[in-house]
C-alpha cells in the first residue's frame, strides 16, 4: 500500500525510516511539508504555503512507562487521551497542565481532563496551563526526543532520565518549534504523582490590580499554590461553576494540592492570608476541576464578537496595567492566569485595526512590562500579513535563522509558520 | 585526553593580543584586568577536575557586559580562542585552559542587579556565588532553588553553563527549570537577551539550548532566576539497612507512595564510614546502605509523610530509622552527606568522581556491577548517590603518584559510565562532559546525533571559538557540518507518487 494518498495530498510514512526518506524526497524536489498529528493545533501559527502533509499519526503508542521512574516514552502520534487515562490509572498526571485548544480554537477537543491531539503537538506547541507556575511548563518535563531533521536525518537526543547534563538540550529546542526543526517519532516525558487532594480558593470582588495583590501574597507565601488566576465579572460570569457564575462580580482563583492533611492546613492559611482581600469561598473536587479546565481550555472567553485571541506572557506585577492600557484602546475581555503574568485578551477585530491589535499590545507589554504576546486565533490573512509570534531583533532574528538551517536548511519543514522566511 | 595541539600562530601572537586586551579591558583601580606572568596564571591552570592542567595563553577579567562584547568581538575577528571560567569549581575541566587561548574569568561581574520579590525573582551578573543569591533573599524567606554541593564558591553562570543540580532538585528541579532569562553574549560580539521576568521563551527555546551548554554557545552576563519561599517546616529520616538492595527497594517504594522528598540521598558503607570518621553525624556504622530522606511543606505534610516514610522504611527492612527533631539534628544528618567528598579525601591521596545517572531499578544491577569493577581495577570505590533521581557519584580511590593508578581509576570510570548507558543511563547528570567524558560522548550518541549537536554549535559559534577541545569527540568544520548528503542522481524514495 502507498503511503501516500494523492487525494488529500497526505503522506503517512509507516515507519522512521520511510520518514527519512520522504523528507529526504521534499529536499530534493524543493517541496515543503506540514508536519501534523491530529490536527488540533494547526490552527496556530502562521499559515503554512503548502498542501502537502505528512501524518505522524501513525507513530502512536506507549512504548515505556515505568511509573516508579517517573518516566514515559510514547510515539509523538500517540493521542494525549490515550496518555492520560494510562497515567491516571497510575496515580500520575501529566503536571504541566498541556491546553486543550479544542474549545478555543473550535478543533475536535479531547476527552478527560487533557487536550485532544497528540504528544507530539503538545510538544511542538509547547503551551503550558495554570498548574505551570508551581510544576513547570512542558519544557521542563521533556526529558528526551528522536525523530527526523529537516536534513532527512534520523537523530536523537537527550535520555530517559531526569537528572542528564550529557551534549546540548536540544530537547528544550523541539518543544514550541511548531514542527520547524524536526519531525519528531517518539517522545519521553517525566510525570508526577497526582496529588491526592484539591481546593480552590475563590476571592470575590477584587478588581485587576488588587486580584494581582492578593495572587502574589499567596504565591509569595509558603503554601505552594499551584494555580492562581483572575476571571473578570464578564468571564467569571460564563463559568458553568456556580459558586463563580453567580457571583456577579469578578473571581480570584487560588489552588491548592497535595495530600489531604497538607491540603486543609494550607487552605485554612491561605483563608487567614486572604481574608482582608474579600469574601471567601472554597470549591471542592469537582467544581475545582471544571473551574481549572475552564481556564486552561480558555472556556471563559468565548464571545461571538471578541474574535481574535492573544496570549501574552509578561512580569505578573505588570500584567493589569498593561490589559488596562491594551483595554482602553482596543475593545476586548482579559482573563489572568500564572499570578497575573499570563493574559489571555479576547478583542473585537473591528475595534483593534488592521494589525489584528498587535501594535497596541506589543507596545504596552514593551513599555509596561516586558514579555510576549502571541496570535492565538485570527482568521488565516491576518496570521499571514502580521507577526503572530512576538517579533525579534536583529541579533536575535539572526540566530534564530541559524538554527533554523542547521536543522532545515531547505526549509522543507514548515517554512514561515513561525517567522517569514524561517 | 588529548585536547586540539595549540594554534602557535596564535601563540606567535600573544603580545598583540595582550596589546589589543589591555585596550579593551582597563585596569580596575589599581586591579589589574590582562594577567600575563607565568605565576599568575598558574591560578588558573585547572579546575576542579585537578587531573588535568594547562596555563592559558593569558587571563582576562571583565567588569562588564560591553566589556565581554569587546573581547568576543576581537576573538571572532581574530579567530582566538576563549575559554570561560567563573569560579572554577568545574567537575568535568569545563574550565580546562588551552595554550592558545583566552581565558575569560567572569567572577568580577558579581553584583546582584535587583531582586523582586513582588514578581519572585533575583536578576544577577554572572560571578555571583549560588548561595549569595539565597543569602540576599533569606531575610525575606526566599530561596534560590538548585544547591550544588559547592554553593558558597560555584558561581550562577557556571550553574547555568554546566545545568548544575544538587540534593534538591528531585523536587525543585535543576537549573535548567529555575531560570527565567538570560543575556548573553555571541562570538560576534552581539548582545541579546532571552527570556526575562516573564515565564516561558518566545520563538526557539534558546534559553533552554544555552542552559548546561558548558561555555560553547556564548557567554552568559546577566541571569534571571526564580526565586522560591522558604518551606514552613524541613525534617530528615536517616534510615539504615543492612543491603543496598533494601535501600534502592526503600527508594523506588516511597515514589510509588506517591511522594516526592525534597531530597533522597544514599551512601554505601565506605562512604558511610568515611564520613561518620570525619564528622560524626550519627550514621550507622554496621550499616551497609543509608538513605538520608528529605520532606518539606507546612508541618501537618511533614508529619504526615514522615510517617510514610518511616513505615515503608520498616516494610523495606530498615535497620535504623531516626527522624529529626531540630533543625540542628537535620543539618548533623546533612553535614556527613554533604562532607562525604572530602571525607573520601581523607582516606585516599587522590579520588576520581563519577556522575552518570541511571533509572533508579537498575541500582542493585549497577553496584553489583560496581563490586565487579572495583576487582577487576584493584581500586577502592565508594558510593554516594542522588537515589531520588538515580545519578550516581561513585568516587574512586586512587594515588596518583602511583605508577598506573590515574590510568586505572580512569578505566574504572570509563567502565561505569558505559554501564550506565547499557542500562538505560546517561553520561552525566549534573557535573558535564568537559573533556572528561568527552571521548565517551559516542557510547550514548551515534554520529548524527553529535552532528546535529555540533551544528548547533555553529549556529552560535561557527568560529568555533568558545571553549575548544570540550564536549565533543571529533571536531568538524562547520562548512562541512553544514552540507546536505542527499544521494545525487537517486530518487531515494521510489514508492512515492507525485503529489
Amino acid at each position: 500500500m502507498s503511503i501516500i494518498n494523492i487525494l488529500t495530498d497526505r503522506a503517512t510514512p509507516k515507519t522512521e525510516k520511510q520518514l527519512a526518506e520522504l523528507i529526504s524526497w521534499a529536499i530534493q524536489t524543493d517541496e515543503s511539508l506540514e508536519l501534523i498529528g491530529h490536527g488540533s493545533k494547526r490552527a496556530l501559527g502562521r499559515p503554512l504555503a503548502t498542501n502537502h502533509l505528512v501524518d505522524l499519526s501513525v507513530f502512536s503508542g506507549i512504548t515505556l512507562y515505568e511509573p516508579n521512574e517517573l518516566v514515559l516514552t510514547a510515539g509523538a502520534g500517540t493521542p494525549l487521551a490515550e496518555i492520560d487515562a494510562a497515567v491516571t490509572a497510575a496515580g500520575q498526571h501529566l503536571a504541566f497542565d498541556p491546553i486543550d485548544f479544542g474549545t478555543a480554537l473550535g478543533t475536535v477537543g479531547g476527552r478527560g481532563n487533557y487536550p485532544g491531539g497528540t504528544l507530539g503537538g503538545m510538544v511542538a506547541v509547547g503551551l503550558s496551563g495554570p498548574r505551570r507556575i508551581q510544576a513547570g511548563g512542558i519544557r521542563d518535563h521533556v526529558l528526551g526526543v528522536s525523530g527526523v531533521t529537516g536534513r532527512g536525518a534520523i537523530f536523537k537526543t537527550g535520555g530517559r532520565v531526569v537528572k542528564n547534563v550529557t551534549g546540548y538540550d536540544l530537547s528544550k529546542l523541539m518543544t514550541g518549534s511548531y514542527g520547524t526543526l524536526a519531525a519528531l517519532t517518539s517522545i519521553t516525558i517525566k510525570v508526577l504523582p497526582a496529588p491526592e487532594k484539591t481546593r480552590t480558593l475563590l476571592v470575590f470582588g477584587l478588581n485587576d490590580k488588587r486580584a494581582q495583590t492578593a495572587m502574589t501574597a499567596a504565591l509569595s507565601s509558603p503554601h505552594d499554590v499551584t494555580g492562581a488566576a483572575h476571571l473578570p465579572r464578564l468571564a467569571a460570569e460564563r463559568s458553568r461553576v456556580g459558586y463563580v457564575k453567580s457571583a456577579a462580580t469578578g473571581a480570584t482563583v487560588l489552588r491548592i494540592e497535595g495530600v489531604a492533611p497538607s491540603v486543609d492546613a494550607r487552605l485554612e492559611s491561605l483563608k487567614d492570608l486572604l481574608s482582608k482581600f474579600g469574601p471567601l469561598e472554597e470549591l471542592h473536587t469537582t467544581n475545582s476541576a471544571t473551574l481549572w479546565t475552564e481556564i486552561r481550555d480558555l472556556a471563559l472567553l468565548r464571545d461571538p464578537h471578541r474574535t481574535h485571541l492573544w496570549r501574552l506572557s509578561t512580569t505578573p506585577e505588570a500584567g493589569p496595567k498593561i490589559a488596562a492600557h491594551i483595554l482602553a484602546r482596543i475593545d476586548g475581555r482579559v482573563t489572568y492566569d500564572w499570578g497575573g503574568g499570563l493574559l489571555w485578551l479576547s478583542i473585537d477585530p473591528r475595534s483593534a485595526g488592521r494589525d489584528g491589535g498587535g501594535f497596541v499590545i506589543r507596545s504596552a507589554l514593551s513599555e509596561l512590562g516586558g514579555g510576549h504576546a502571541t496570535l492565538i486565533r485570527a482568521p488565516g490573512e491576518i496570521r499571514q500579513a502580521i507577526p503572530v509570534f512576538q517579533p525579534q531583533d536583529e541579533a536575535l532574528a539572526a540566530l534564530t535563522a541559524r538554527i533554523k538551517d542547521s536543522f532545515d536548511p531547505s526549509h522543507v519543514l514548515g517554512h514561515g509558520r513561525m517567522y517569514p522566511g524561517v | 585526553m588529548l585536547l586540539p595541539d595549540p594554534d602557535q600562530t596564535i601563540i606567535d601572537r600573544r603580545a598583540d593580543i595582550i596589546a589589543a586586551m589591555r585596550k579593551l579591558v582597563p585596569a580596575r583601580g589599581e586591579q589589574d584586568s590582562v594577567i600575563t606572568q607565568q605565576s599568575e596564571l598558574r591560578a588558573y591552570e585547572s579546575d576542579a577536575l585537578t587531573a588535568y592542567h594547562q596555563l592559558p595563553l593569558i587571563v582576562v577579567l571583565v567588569s562588564t557586559t560591553e566589556e565581554v562584547s569587546a573581547v568576543l568581538a576581537y576573538a571572532h575577528e581574530n579567530n582566538v580562542k576563549i575559554v570561560p571560567r567563573g569560579a572554577g569549581t568545574s567537575l568535568s575541566g569545563g574550565a580546562l585552559p588551552a595554550a592558545d587561548a583566552i581565558t575569560l574569568g567572569l567572577a568580577r561581574l558579581n553584583s546582584i542587579l535587583e531582586i523582586d520579590l513582588d514578581n519572585r525573582c533575583a536578576v544577577v551578573q554572572p560571578g555571583v556565588t549560588n548561595l549569595a543569591i539565597s543569602d540576599a533573599v533569606a531575610a525575606d524567606g526566599f530561596y534560590y532553588a538548585p544547591d550544588p554541593s559547592s554553593q558558597i564558591a560555584c558561581t550562577i553562570g557556571g550553574n547555568v553553563a554546566e545545568n548544575s543540580g544538587g540534593v534538591h532538585c528531585l523536587k525543585y528541579g535543576m537549573t535548567t527549570n529555575n531560570l527565567l532569562g538570560l543575556e548573553m553574549v555571541l562570538p560576534g560580539g552581539e548582545i541579546i537577551q532571552l527570556g526575562g521576568k516573564h515565564l516561558d521563551p518566545d520563538g526557539y527555546d534558546l534559553m533552554g539550548v544555552a542552559t548546561g551548554s558548558e561555555g560553547l554557545l556564548g557567554i552568559i552576563t546577566k541571569v534571571w532566576v526564580k526565586l522560591l519561599k522558604k518551606p514552613a517546616t524541613t525534617r530528615a529520616v536517616l534510615i539504615g539497612f543492612d543491603t543496598s538492595l533494601d535501600a534502592g527497594d526503600c527508594v523506588g517504594a516511597v515514589v510509588s507512595a506517591g511522594i516526592i522528598p525534597a531530597g533522597m540521598e544514599m551512601m554505601d558503607g565506605a562512604a558511610i564510614k568515611a564520613a561518620e570518621d570525619f564528622v560524626n553525624a550519627g550514621y550507622p556504622l554496621d550499616a551497609a546502605a543509608l538513605l538520608i530522606i528529605e520532606l518539606d511543606g507546612p508541618q501537618a505534610e511533614v508529619d504526615y509523610l514522615i510517617e510514610i516514610v518511616s513505615k515503608i522504611a520498616e516494610e523495606k527492612n530498615a535497620t535504623t530509622l531516626k527522624v529529626s527533631q531540630s533543625e540542628e539534628e537535620r543539618l548533623r544528618f546533612w553535614a556527613g552527606r554533604k562532607a562525604a567528598f572530602p571525607a573520601i579525601g581523607r582516606i585516599t591521596p587522590d579520588y576520581y568522581c563519577m556522575d552518570g545517572t541511571i533509572p533508579r531499578a537498575a541500582l542493585p544491577q549497577m553496584l553489583e556491577a560496581m563490586d565487579g569493577f572495583s576487582k577487576k581495577h584493584g581500586l577502592r570505590v565508594a558510593n554516594v548517590f542522588h537515589a531520588g533521581d538515580g545519578n550516581l557519584h561513585p568516587l574512586i580511590m586512587y594515588d596518583a603518584n602511583a605508577e598506573g593508578e590515574l590510568e586505572r581509576a580512569e578505566a574504572f570510570g570509563e567502565d561505569i559510565l558505559k554501564f550506565c548507558v547499557a542500562v538505560g543511563g546517561v553520561l552525566t547528570g549534573e557535573h558535564g562532559v568537559g573533556v572528561e567524558k568527552r571521548d565517551f560522548m559516542p557510547v550514548m550518541f551515534t554520529e548524527e546525533d553529535l552532528n546535529q549537536q555540533q551544528r548547533v554549535k555553529c549556529a552560535f559559534d561557527p568560529k568555533q571559538i568558545l571553549n575548544p577541545g570540550k564536549v565533543f569527540p571529533t571536531l568538524h568544520r562547520c562548512a562541512e557540518l553544514g552540507r546536505m548528503h542527499i544521494h545525487q542522481g537517486q530518487v531515494p524514495f521510489p514508492f512515492l507518487p507525485r503529489f
